[in-house]
């Protein structure tokens, strides 16, 4: 189901290969496998409690998995520390805490060194050139924890960006902020990171709608498994209907994509929207529409 | 009224509380900042009330509290991570079951100082702090508890602000979080050992916890934010140890008051100041979402 990768394989920034994670005792993921060129602007689109942290967790090598191996630069991504930046989903800052959005920016430079740093013209430039690259600058003096959620988003990026990763991964960027916000953010990392820049991008979302004009490709995932392709070729009902193991609809409403199945209680929207609801998971929230 | 009561420079008790006191003070305050910042207040609490337990002890032993408040701290330390204090349910659990366990150890202990010892007033000196009456020789053993603490928090100074802003972060820049969580409660420990025996174990939080909350408050980066704590602390045990000594003339008694009170009241009031009229550093109410 998934396309065979054709690229020139040293070219790959990242390469997951055959990665299985069980966690207590549970298949989480089952045989991903995708790869990323450089400047590729990637969606890692699945339900919430699809795996798309675990798999991130994965490749940063926070992770173990329990067979296959992801490969970064063409390196064991255990050796490949200096090559990924990452946004973690939803970090709570404390407005209490006196770090500045121009500390944590550095501290994405150096944040693993010893000792008290020392003020440096040069890496002041850097921080004030890289807050700049992610129009943070008018609130580098404020505390973190007083930004809006848009604004820490930028400064989460400045700082996973300052040590010029090749490939940045982001968990759910988007969740929380509003759609303005939202925009603002896409398109920072789809032009100026991933197109001008050429940093490889692999962003993950529960709502893949916002997303979808400026994805270069998509790894779907769903019941552990990944299907991976450009948009076109990843969200169409036979290969979605056969990665879910059961059939599904993809109904194209005003524009806006949704991946819907059909249960004795009516519909339910597997994705699409934002209340998407995993299969097996009756907690989260269930969509009934009339046909 | 003078400030400085006669015989204040030349009584040598008041010597060794000021040095004591200043080491206590700004170890507290660099050490306290990182306390406060990871979020870690309660392993501060949970450190000073098993100081009573340690300072019990070490009664028992016939060696300076000191000894004891540190000793226990590091146990205490080891232990609190081994259960699992990066967890927060862990953390509570772990503080729970090391903190009761430690005061009913303590419990002992003071009975046994109590009634074994001719001496009277030993729970007070744990409890309250014992600087008036420790000898000189202590001086060496404090700075050899203090250095090293003051050492971890300025080695490990980037380290543990970037895990206190999220500990997957620090991870995927290769600090080792785990490690560098233990190093940071080890000197919490120590510094609270030291408090312990300026303000007394039961007061021991209020020279951690205190001038570094003023400080977090008043100032907008954490470098700035130890030098303020550091300077809060000093200045409100000194003013402290000159009140207590002035305070020899003051009613009900002529014993004078303890100098753990005016210490704990000049930071409590200084906290109060900071919270009612501190700036807010960067509160601005934006328009964008
Ligand atoms: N430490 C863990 N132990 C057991 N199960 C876990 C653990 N972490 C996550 N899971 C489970 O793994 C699945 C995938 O989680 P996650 O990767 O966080 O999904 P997503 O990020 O797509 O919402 C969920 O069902 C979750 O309950
Ligand atoms: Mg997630």
């Amino acid at each position: 189901m998934t396309p065979a990768v054709t690229a020139d394989e040293t070219r790959q920034v990242l390469d997951v290969d055959g990665v299985s994670v069980r966690l207590a005792g549970r298949p989480i993921l089952d045989e991903v496998r995708f790869a990323i060129e450089p400047g590729e602007f990637v969606g890692l689109i699945g339900a919430n409690g699809a795996g798309k942290t675990t798999l991130l967790r994965v490749i940063l090598g926070l992770q173990a998995a329990t067979a296959g191996s992801v490969r970064i630069g063409g390196k064991p991504a255990a050796h490949a520390r200096g090559l990924v930046g990452y946004v973690p989903q939803k970090i709570q800052l404390d407005p209490d805490m006196p770090v500045r959005a121009r500390d944590l920016v550095a501290l994405g430079l150096d944040g693993n060194k010893l000792g008290i740093p020392l003020p440096s013209r040069g890496k002041r430039k850097l921080v004030d050139e890289m807050l700049a690259a992610v129009d943070a600058l008018r609130f580098a003096d404020e505390r973190v924890g007083n930004l809006s959620g848009g604004e820490q988003q930028r400064v989460m990026i400045a700082h996973a960006l300052i040590s010029k990763p090749r490939l940045l991964l982001l968990d759910e960027p988007l969740a929380n902020l509003d759609i303005r916000s939202a925009q603002e953010i896409i398109e920072l990392l789809s032009k100026r990171f991933a197109k001008q820049q050429q940093v490889s991008v692999l962003i993950s979302a529960h709502e893949m709608n916002p997303l979808l004009p400026v994805l270069d490709r998509i790894v779907y995932l769903a019941a552990g498994r990944a299907a991976t392709g450009t948009t076109e070729e990843v969200i169409r009902e036979d290969v979605l209907s056969s990665l879910y193991g059961h059939h599904v609809d993809v109904l194209n409403m005003h524009g806006r994509i949704l991946v819907v199945a059909h249960t004795d209680e009516g519909f339910q929207v597997l994705a699409g929207d934002d209340r998407a609801a995993e299969p097996g998971h009756p907690d989260h929230s269930r969509t009934g529409m009339q046909a | 009224m003078t400030v400085f009561a006669p015989g204040f420079f030349a009584s040598s008790p008041v010597h060794v509380a000021l040095v004591i006191g200043g080491i206590s003070a700004v170890v507290c305050g660099l050490v306290g900042t990182f306390t406060v910042l990871r979020g870690q207040s309660y392993a501060g609490h949970a450190l000073g009330d098993l100081a009573v337990t340690g300072g019990s002890a070490s009664f028992l032993a016939n060696v300076s509290p000191l000894w004891g408040f540190a000793g226990i701290g590091v146990i205490a330390a080891g232990i609190m991570d081994m259960i699992g204090i990066r967890r927060p349910r862990g953390r509570d659990l772990a503080t729970g079951i090391v903190r009761g366990a430690g005061l009913g150890l303590a419990a002992l202990f003071l009975y046994w100082d109590t009634t074994s010892s001719s001496t009277t007033g030993v729970s007070i000196t744990i409890l309250f702090g014992s600087m008036f009456t420790t000898s000189t020789s202590v001086v060496p053993v404090v700075l050899a508890f203090g250095l090293p603490a003051v050492a971890i928090v300025a080695i490990l100074f980037r380290p543990l602000l970037l895990s206190s802003v999220s500990p997957e972060l620090a991870a995927v820049r290769g600090v080792r979080v785990r490690l560098t969580g233990l190093a940071c409660l080890l000197a919490i420990a120590l510094a609270v050992s030291l408090s312990a025996i300026t303000v007394g174990a039961i007061l021991s939080t209020a020279l951690l916890i205190g001038p570094a909350a003023i400080a977090l408050r008043v100032t907008n980066t954490p470098g700035r934010a130890m030098v303020t704590a550091a300077l809060v602390g000093l200045g409100a045990t000194w003013i402290g140890i000159v009140l207590a000594y002035d305070s020899f003339y003051w009613p009900p008694s002529h014993d004078g008051w303890p100098v753990s009170f005016f210490i704990v009241a000049l930071i409590f009031f200084s906290f109060l100041v900071s919270q009612l009229f501190g700036r807010r550093p960067g509160r601005v109410i934006r328009a964008e979402g």
